[in-house]
């Protein structure tokens, strides 16, 4: 079994949540996906919905979206985010 | 003679108050470059992250998607220039614009009419005075843009790539800016953003190694749809806080060189007056004295 998720999650000013984690799960349009170490590579887009870090090595985080898209290649998993307005300060107080 | 003198005080006492006032210049600029370099580095992930899923999309797709292939039916280029609102930055806005007369003369060898967008007040000037066209302008936050603007030049541009060619279209988009690469080095450089041309950032598979098969959800088509318009959006951004931070620099380095000139000037004007004092008193002893004389004599 390969090691942990690489995992990145980026707003348009900020890096909201950077490090390893066991898993990662995210509202696509189609529906939420759970990403593992090994998942195929896949980049989708998301809706308004929330974003879990599961396994984080400073704990798990939560972060509220608006929209954005998800990336995996080679168990490196970037989110890109657009913060929904009160949620994301409230993402913002998880990741700290 | 005493009227030099007072010429000289003068022009000491103006020197002074400008001095003042370049040395406050440059410490604002000081203390706001902190901040715009925070916000290119907390920027730049994000485009980044951007550019990169692009680069995927182009690379393990095979779509042909309207905004990755060249179009070449208009003749047309739009070319975005960023400058500063307002002067005292030294050349920054002058080299920007050069490297904007660079490319338009470049583009003009290749037949192409240029729709010239501009950013800042002293781009919108230059262009104004040479009674040159302006597609669209924004000026009044060259040194701390937000992400409206961006997002209203992002609107402006992707909308001229979008439409027909009577209604304005464009083959090409340009960003003409200046990059921040140090405190010292600012680099005026040309961007192209619309068609895509560069792929970056995508991990080259190793011998042997299969191609990783993407899986884009829900088509790549739609994926690129969603990207692309936030990919331009990032890059303005990007391209803007590159420039504020840049325009913060050279602003620094040229009230820090303008003080030190102040300087310079009334350390010249002191001596000058002393001078002049001096000449003064000289004359007047002689004065004093050849009259002493002239009436000892007679």
């Amino acid at each position: 079994m390969a090691g942990p998720l690489t995992v990145d999650v980026v707003a348009p000013d900020r890096v909201l949540w950077s490090g390893t984690a066991e898993r990662l799960i995210a509202p696509t349009v189609e529906g939420e996906i759970g990403l593992l170490t090994g998942h195929e590579p896949v980049l989708s887009v998301l809706r308004t919905g929330t974003v879990r870090v599961r396994g984080g090595a400073d704990g798990d985080a939560e972060f509220a979206i608006d929209g954005g898209f998800v990336s995996f290649d080679r168990d490196v998993v970037t989110v890109v985010v657009e913060p929904a307005a009160p949620a994301g300060e409230a993402g913002e107080t998880a990741a700290h | 003679m005493a009227g030099q003198q007072r010429v000289y005080r003068q022009k000491i006492r103006a020197t002074s108050s400008l001095k003042k006032i370049f040395r406050a210049m440059e410490l604002i600029a000081a203390s706001r470059i902190g901040k715009a370099r925070l916000r290119v580095e907390h920027a730049t992930p994000y485009t980044r992250a951007i550019t990169r899923a692009i680069s995927a999309v182009a690379a393990h797709s095979s779509v042909d998607h309207p905004l990755t292939t060249a179009r070449t039916d208009t003749g047309r280029a739009a070319v975005l220039v960023i400058s500063a609102d307002r002067g005292m930055a030294g050349a920054y806005s002058a080299n920007v614009i050069r490297e904007a007369e660079r490319l338009r003369g470049r583009l003009q060898a290749d037949g192409k009419e240029i729709v010239q967008f501009a950013a800042g007040r002293r781009a919108v000037s230059y262009y104004a005075f040479r009674r040159r066209e302006l597609a669209g302008q924004w000026t009044g936050a060259s040194d701390a843009p937000d992400r409206e603007t961006a997002r209203e030049m992002a609107r402006a541009l992707f909308e001229r790539f979008q439409v027909s060619k009577e209604d304005g279209g464009v083959d090409e988009i340009y960003i003409v800016g200046t990059r921040f690469v140090s405190m010292v080095t600012q680099q005026a450089m040309v961007l192209r953003l619309l068609p895509l041309e560069i792929v970056e950032g995508v991990q080259e598979t190793e011998e042997g190694e299969i191609e990783p098969l993407y899986d884009f959800e829900p088509s790549a088509e739609q994926v690129l749809d969603a990207l692309l318009p936030r990919y331009i959006e990032s890059r303005i951004f990007g391209s803007l806080l590159h420039c504020a931070a840049s325009e913060l620099a050279s602003r620094q380095r040229a009230m820090n060189t303008a003080t030190s000139n102040a300087e310079d000037i009334i350390r010249n004007y002191t001596r000058l007056a002393n001078q002049a004092r001096q000449a003064e008193i000289t004359q007047e002893i002689s004065e004093i004295v050849s009259g002493a004389d002239a009436l000892a004599a007679s």
